[in-house]
């Protein structure tokens, strides 16, 4: 067991390192200046003195490897290097930007999850073919819809058409409402559809068929047997649903203009603040990373059938 | 890597309802089991399609230019989807952005289709220490999530049609080559291809022969899900602006210039999102029928 700890965390140590030599490869050791390119700009007014010891600091002008290795130690440190668009250090900057993000992203994950069990329940409970069709093709929906154009059909309808949410001057809860319910939709997707796939499919189980000899209502059955070995797997998709709430969070603050990570990472794209991008890369490549390293080694503590390693499969 | 789990919900949970399809052949009960839903996804698919080729046929207005006076016109008979803020033709500009957001989106799942299938051939043929380095290199791909290895390639790249195929494109990779090398490694190990290589054949002529046209379905499958995941991808980064520069009238482009007037003009946002959804629907529904039959 602990070997397997320790080679599982290797591996994703492994897998962390690669990525940031990937984005390092992508963000910072392609030709081109952009330090060379902001400040040799005529408004800053500094002399060629100046800029070499600019670039001097930021260590632009040494060879890749002495780059990559500089840029390496400071990122195990915590020193994602400066804004070249704000001048201030990129840490800073994530770390101002990070509450507002935490506080979507989690709201936007409880509203997906209370929807996708939502969904699955009333497709398993549905007393109608034609409804049980139509509900577990919610799902599918949800996917095909671009989360930006959610976001603003929800504005539209809600904040326009009926005035329910005001967009002027809103309350601290009251401009959550919407981006929200837009974050919710792609993370219920999936969440939904996993789901719904495992309560059809345990209910096939014998042990649900005992339990319903027994004399157990449907009710109870779906609580009591079928629900907590449903939810179980969907931990596995949990990376994924990672990766969803990233994106989602770029999209989302950039329609209701909030200032997040997301917001954040648009305004360095626009702006070619590379620094910026590799820092929300490599960081969400970690949490990315780490995420699955928990799931992968708390599953057979969760699930006692995985523990002895023969057995039920997975 | 999403689309890979929609892909496999897709294919897998369908698979039951299909197979109870009753032996009475009269009129009615083809008129019931007539699959109208997978109708209708061909039938959005290949108006699109033509809408790309042949625009002209569908509408006489110029995408460009506008009219007059005739600025952010409610739906009518004369324009039946509005117009914008500069008069142009809601339904023309539509129209006319069917080609770039649909070669747009296969140039994308050709960069995923072509490299990752690529890369899954190698590794699941090879396999080995190739393998081992091919599949840790799709893990630390899908590591990085996909919007923000997008805008990675894009901030390298800089904004445009092509560069944004490219990044959406390159998110695709890692898909395929899963899927490719799983599909290679399981047909590998059946007793046909054994055989062939009993044979005489060689590594290229069995490879070439019988495992490529034995996994090709589902990658095809795959390939369908891929393209309408790529329409969203390239319409989220038009509608961020990294995409096509205005005027083109691309999809994502047209929502977000609709974004200014949704007080006042509800049909410029409303029209080409509801005309994304439709061709991600059909492309996901075809893909599903495809696995389907194959399994």
């Amino acid at each position: 067991m602990t070997r397997y700890v320790v080679g599982r965390i290797g591996q994703a140590l492994l897998v962390l390192w690669a990525a940031f030599t990937l984005s390092f490869i992508l963000l910072q050791a392609m030709p081109g200046d952009a330090v060379l390119i902001k400040f040799l700009n005529p408004e800053f007014g500094l002399s060629a003195d100046q800029v070499a010891e600019i670039r001097a600091a930021y260590a632009v002008d040494s060879n890749v490897v002495v780059q990559y290795g500089h840029t390496l130690v400071n990122f195990l440190q915590g020193d994602f290097g400066y804004s070249l668009q704000a001048g201030v250090p990129v840490s800073a900057q994530l770390a101002t930007n990070l509450p507002p993000t935490l506080k979507l992203a989690g709201l936007g994950f409880l509203a997906a999850t209370l929807l996708a069990i939502f969904i699955a329940f009333l497709s398993s409970m549905a007393p109608f073919a034609w409804l049980r069709n139509a509900i577990q093709s919610l799902p599918s929906l949800f996917i095909s819809i671009p989360v930006f154009w959610l976001a603003i059909m929800l504005i539209q309808i809600f904040s326009f058409r009926f005035r329910l949410v005001s967009v002027i001057n809103p309350g601290p809860w009251e401009s959550l409402v919407l981006p929200v319910a837009t974050l919710a939709v792609p993370i219920a997707a999936p969440l939904a559809q996993i789901l719904i796939r495992n309560i059809d499919e345990i209910r096939t189980r014998p042990f649900v068929a005992v339990a319903r000899a027994k004399g157990a209502s449907e009710t109870r059955l779906l609580w009591r047997h079928v629900a907590r070995n449903a939810i179980l797997p969907t931990l596995t998709i949990a990376g994924v649903l990672f990766g969803e709430l990233i994106a989602g969070a770029v999209v989302t603050e950039t329609v209701f203009g909030l200032n997040g990570i997301g917001g954040l990472t648009e305004k360095a794209v626009g702006n070619q603040d590379l620094a910026v991008l590799q820092a929300v890369v490599v960081i969400s490549a970690a949490a990315f990373v780490t995420i699955n390293l928990a799931v992968d080694l708390a599953y057979p503590l969760l699930d006692p059938r995985l523990r002895t390693g023969h057995g039920a499969a997975a | 890597m999403t689309s890979l789990d929609t892909f496999i919900h897709l294919t897998s949970t369908t698979a039951e309802t299909s197979s109870r399809s009753g032996n009475r052949r009269d009129v009615l009960s083809v008129l019931r089991n007539f699959p109208y839903g997978l109708a209708l996804a061909w039938l959005v698919l290949a108006l699109v399609l033509l809408w790309a080729t042949v625009p002209w046929v569908f509408t006489s207005y110029d995408p460009l230019q506008g009219t007059p006076g005739g600025q952010l016109k409610a739906p009518s008979a004369l324009h039946i989807l509005g117009t914008d803020s500069l008069g142009r033709d809601l339904f023309a500009r539509i129209v006319y952005g069917a080609v770039h957001s649909l070669s747009g989106a296969i140039a994308a799942v050709g960069v995923g289709l072509v490299v990752g299938s690529g890369l899954g051939l190698v590794a699941g043929s090879v396999r080995g220490r190739v393998d081992e380095v091919l599949m840790r290199l799709v893990d630390v791909l899908l590591s990085i999530p996909t919007l923000l290895l997008s805008l990675s390639i894009i901030i390298l790249l800089g904004f445009g049609t092509l560069n944004a195929a490219i990044a959406v494109g390159a998110t695709a990779i890692a898909g395929f080559a899963r899927l490719m090398r799983s599909e290679v490694v399981r047909v590998r190990n059946a007793e046909f291809v054994e055989a062939a290589f009993g044979s005489g054949g060689t590594f290229g002529k069995v490879l070439w022969r019988h495992i490529l046209p034995n996994s090709l379905t589902s990658v095809v499958a795959y390939t369908a899900v891929q393209f309408g995941w790529a329409i969203l991808q390239i319409s989220t980064l038009g509608f961020l602006g990294y995409g096509a520069p205005p005027p083109t009238p691309e999809w994502g482009l047209l929502i977000a210039e609709g974004r200014n007037y949704l007080a006042t003009a509800w049909w410029l946002t409303a029209a080409p999102g509801l005309i994304v959804v439709a061709v991600v629907l059909s492309a996901n529904r075809i893909s599903q029928s495809i696995g389907r039959s194959t399994r």
